[in-house]
């Protein structure tokens, strides 16, 4: 009997053996794949165990966390959370995360290695780092002024600092409070399903991710062009343009809303915004150098992150000259989201030179070490500084005794650009009404702001909706707030 | 049935007086009822950052146990061996530990008091089995009763309503108790008295031509009886679609038909039986094919939209745990949610302890059974022999059959893992088959030496 006791037991061995490599099997070998299985809650209950890290504006938190008790035990909150939601976007329990909250959300819940105090020292400890900050670049001061300019009409504002790409206001509106979003309870999904429902797109980032025709405030890309290429060389010599325009190959006359524009100068046509005779530059510019400086501006580019991914805005490649022409004066298909026309301000502003638009300033841990700073970073240089020394010259001049004079600011250098975008089937749309700007201090050596505004405001008058008297009162109101913080520092 | 014995078996030497080793068993009591109490302090530490208050209490009333158990041992059962009462009271410390944990998540559903009651029924059965049974033999005079007393209790369930889509519980008040538990110990004691006594008809019937009759069933007359108490059993099993137990008595049938007769035609005959049952009751049990389902496809509920499965959520936990595991009161095996504290206790200690802890569960049981093993290799009396092989078989297939099944080894089938599970007929059953352990080991260990067993 013995032998046979001792095959059982060798038989119990097996067993264990068994049971053993099982083991090592789950725990081990598949445990990866089970660990970030989407249905495994662990991965969410970890990520909502702790407060998250805090968004900063000014060096003050725009967001907290509120400790529930539940099993996703921390909220976000927003202190401000209809002014900055376009910037800091919702971390939502269930519906995910957006914008910043998107973008730095390694840094925000903990888990970028870069906070672990030793390299591999969480892997080992399963520690978990608290949530690093997310600094920035925004200006309160700005972002209120232009979030107040707007006023709830629905339209956008970005403010960018030339010189470095700082993104300085980013107001979306209308806007909602993304605390709504935060938890798990019943009203969080009525709230997801009430402000997806509103016809006006309240969590739809009208300033990065919605393109607009740009109008008017595209002839600054098409005088850049028309400048650079050499087609222009005289702002003062007259250009040769009839008024109606004859689009190249139909029989389509374009017009213009105002007189005088017969032949004008292209400083005289940019001041009173000229649809005829920049249509006519455009198509002497020619597609390939329209094209090249729209590209170089920014235009065409799916790349561009701030580090929320940006609308691409949209300059055709292939166009007739008739649509060239359209083009030329920011219709047809030229689509640009508020943030690019606010760069092509800036590079006018900055001496030629794109930099490439940042939201983050830095990142750091809890404690604030500083974890990654964003530098500025030159994108192109668009044009000669010269050419925008020309352009600043004229953009001031539209400001100071032109469509602009809105926008004035007195003891400052303000140069602008009026646009009133026509949309929708045969132009039946409420137009969209643009004003692209930017504004040097009397004490200052460079331009320190770069404005973008547009306005869709269904509701308004349709006479009223024109880029000098609705959008250019709120580029002023945004630019002094920028002038005004920028002596104060 | 050679008897040739191993090394390892009693010493070489005969030794005037064979080592008791009671004060080795008192120290590695006195460990594990600190490590029961560590573990303790431990969850209280993490969940909220104080030492329960309980603590003191907890380590008194284990310590009291143990020392009881531990006394009578020393009393009655002087030669048992000395492992065997310290990896109960460890074991069952830490089934304690875990369902405190557990019950930190569901503050109006607590299981730890009501099972530190029974806990404490164990050790008393437990001691007064070691008082009072003083030799084994005993045991063999009552294999009928035995079994018939075994019969009615997995009988009278099926009267009283399911649980769970189960029918092997009897509700009395508040109080719930699960007969079938009891039922292993004396199947096994039934199994043992009786193929003790017809070994050698099973064995030597119908064995003359060498391939062909190997495999031949032996007559009727000697097989007859324990086929027929096999397939009630079974039978009555499948009837209460409890597929765990099922699956035991049916293992512990054949390990024991096996040891006794050693015949591989057993074997064979055993394992196409077990074949065409589980395919049967897995395809034809709708309760049984599910499960099966769920086994090859754990995944599929989530698939489905559905969520994960109790198998997955299980799967996840383990899988949380790593090698090293989150900590006691770390982990979120509450996941599971029905039936975390009984059937997938282990989840709980897989997550928390990880592999490591894992493993040192498992080679607690191995060492439980491998001296259950030791103690039916040193015994002479075929009866004790089996008896011991029997008790510590129950534990190994009980410890596979539930933790293969929670680790997706094997399809799942609801049974309590010993010691660690919460429920109170499992843990009374454990400490009885510990009692029945210590006591054929104590006289493994203090027959004369010198004579082989046979």
């Amino acid at each position: 009997m013995t032998r046979y006791i001792r095959h059982a037991a060798a038989f119990c061995a097996l067993l264990l053996l068994a049971l053993l490599v099982n083991a090592t099997r789950v725990q081990v070998v598949d445990s990866d794949s089970l660990d970030h299985n989407p249905a495994n809650r662990r991965q969410a209950i970890a990520r909502f165990g702790q407060p998250r890290g805090d968004i900063l504006v000014d060096g003050r938190p725009v967001t907290g966390s509120k400790d529930t008790g539940e099993q996703l035990r921390y909220e976000r909150t927003y202190k401000n959370g209809p002014l900055y939601a376009p910037v800091t976007g919702f971390a939502s329990q269930v519906y995910g995360t957006s914008f910043l909250e998107d973008a730095e959300d390694d840094i925000l819940s903990g888990t970028d290695p870069m906070l672990a105090p030793l390299p591999l020292w969480n892997d080992v400890t399963r520690a978990q780092n608290p949530g690093g900050k997310v600094e920035t670049t925004i200006r309160a001061a700005v972002q209120q002024a232009a979030y107040a300019g707007l006023g709830g009409k629905r339209g956008a504002v970005v403010a960018i600092e030339p010189a470095t790409g700082k993104i300085l206001a980013l107001v979306s509106a209308p806007s909602y409070d993304p605390e709504r979003l935060s938890g798990t309870s019943r009203t969080v999904a009525d709230a997801w399903t009430e402000l997806n429902g509103w016809p006006s797109k309240p969590m739809l980032n009208r300033a990065i991710r919605q393109t607009y025709p740009p109008g008017s405030t595209f002839k600054v890309v098409t005088a850049a062009a028309a400048l650079e290429a050499g087609v222009v060389t005289d702002l003062d010599a007259p250009t040769k343009s009839p008024s109606p325009y004859t689009l190249p190959g139909t029989s389509t006359q374009l017009t213009n809303e105002v007189d005088g524009c017969v032949n004008a100068s292209l400083r005289t046509a940019f001041r009173w915004s000229c649809n005829t005779v920049f249509a006519k530059l455009g198509v002497d510019t020619g597609l390939g150098a329209m094209v090249g400086t729209a590209r170089d501006f920014g235009f065409n580019d799916r790349g561009l992150r701030i580090p929320s991914s940006v609308a691409a805005s949209n300059f055709d490649t292939t166009l007739d000259k008739a649509q060239l022409a359209l083009s030329s004066i920011g219709q047809f298909d030229t689509r640009a989201t508020p943030l690019q026309m606010a760069m092509v301000s800036a590079a006018v502003a900055n001496g030629g030179s794109v930099k490439s638009p940042y939201l983050v300033d830095r990142t750091t841990t809890a404690d604030g070490d500083v974890l990654d700073s964003t530098g500025t970073r030159t994108l192109r240089q668009v044009m000669s500084p010269g050419t925008a020394a020309r352009l600043r010259e004229m953009m001031t001049e539209v400001v100071e005794k032109g469509t602009g004079t809105n926008a004035a600011i007195p003891g400052a250098t303000v140069g602008g650009k009026t646009g009133t975008a026509q949309h929708g089937v045969d132009n039946a749309g409420t137009p969209y009404a643009w004003f692209v700007s930017w504004a040097q201090g009397a004490d200052d050596p460079e331009p320190a702001v770069a404005v973008a505004v547009v306005v869709e405001d269904a509701s308004a008058d349709r006479g009223d909706i024109s880029g000098g008297g609705s959008a250019a009162p709120i580029a002023r109101a945004v630019m002094e707030a920028a002038l005004s913080g920028g002596a104060a520092r | 049935m050679t008897g040739t014995r191993a090394g390892s078996a009693p010493p070489a030497v005969p030794a005037v007086r064979v080592p008791r080793r009671r004060g080795t068993e008192l120290a590695l009591l006195i460990v594990a009822v600190l490590l029961s109490v560590y573990g303790y302090c431990d969850v209280g530490l993490a969940k909220n950052g104080t030492v329960p208050p309980g603590a003191a209490g907890y380590g008194a009333g284990l310590g009291v146990l143990a020392l009881l158990a531990h006394l009578a041992v020393r009393l009655r059962a002087p030669c048992a061996d000395p492992l065997l009462l310290p990896i109960a009271v460890l074991l069952n410390g830490l089934g304690l530990v875990l369902i405190y944990r557990l019950d930190l998540e569901t503050p109006n559903d607590e299981a730890a008091p009501a099972q530190l009651i029974w806990s404490t029924v164990g050790v008393g059965l437990f001691t007064a089995a070691v008082l009072f049974l003083r030799d084994h033999r005993v045991l063999q005079r009552y294999a009928y009763l035995s079994v018939v007393t075994a019969l009615i209790l997995m009988i009278v369930p099926i009267f009283f309503p399911a649980v769970n889509g189960a029918r092997i519980w009897i509700r009395i008040g508040g109080f719930s108790i699960q007969p079938g538990e009891f039922a292993k110990i004396l199947l096994a004691v039934f199994f043992a008295s009786y193929l003790a006594a017809n070994r050698h008809a099973l064995a030597y019937t119908g064995r003359t031509l060498w391939r062909l009759r190997r495999l031949q069933l032996p007559t009727g007359r000697v097989l007859g009886p324990i086929v027929a108490i096999w397939l009630l059993s079974v039978g009555v099993l499948v009837l209460e679609r409890d597929l765990g137990t099922s699956l035991l008595f049916f293992g512990l049938f054949v390990i024991l038909l096996y040891v006794a007769t050693g015949r591989l035609g057993w074997i064979a005959v055993g394992l196409l039986l077990a074949a065409l049952g589980a395919f049967a009751v897995g395809s034809l049990e709708p309760h049984v094919h599910s499960r099966v389902q769920d086994w090859l496809h754990p995944f599929a509920s989530i698939d489905a939209g559905d969520g994960p499965n109790q198998l997955a959520q299980s799967l996840f936990a383990f899988a949380a745990g790593g090698m090293l595991g989150t900590g006691l009161g770390l982990g979120h095996s509450i996941l599971i949610g029905f039936a975390a504290k009984s059937d997938f206790i282990l989840a709980t200690a897989g997550e928390e302890l990880g592999l490591a802890g894992l493993c040192a569960i498992f080679l607690l049981y191995a060492l439980l059974v491998e001296r259950g093993y030791r103690a039916g290799l040193a015994l002479r009396d075929p009866f004790g022999r089996l008896l011991a092989v029997g008790l510590a078989s129950i534990v190994a297939l009980q410890v596979f059959v539930i933790a293969g099944g929670v680790m997706g080894l094997i399809p799942l089938t609801g049974m309590a893992m010993p010691f660690l599970a919460q429920g109170g007929s499992s843990v009374v059953t454990n400490w009885i088959i510990v009692a029945l352990l210590i006591r054929v080991s104590d006289s493994a260990r203090s027959q004369p030496l010198g004579e082989v067993a046979r």
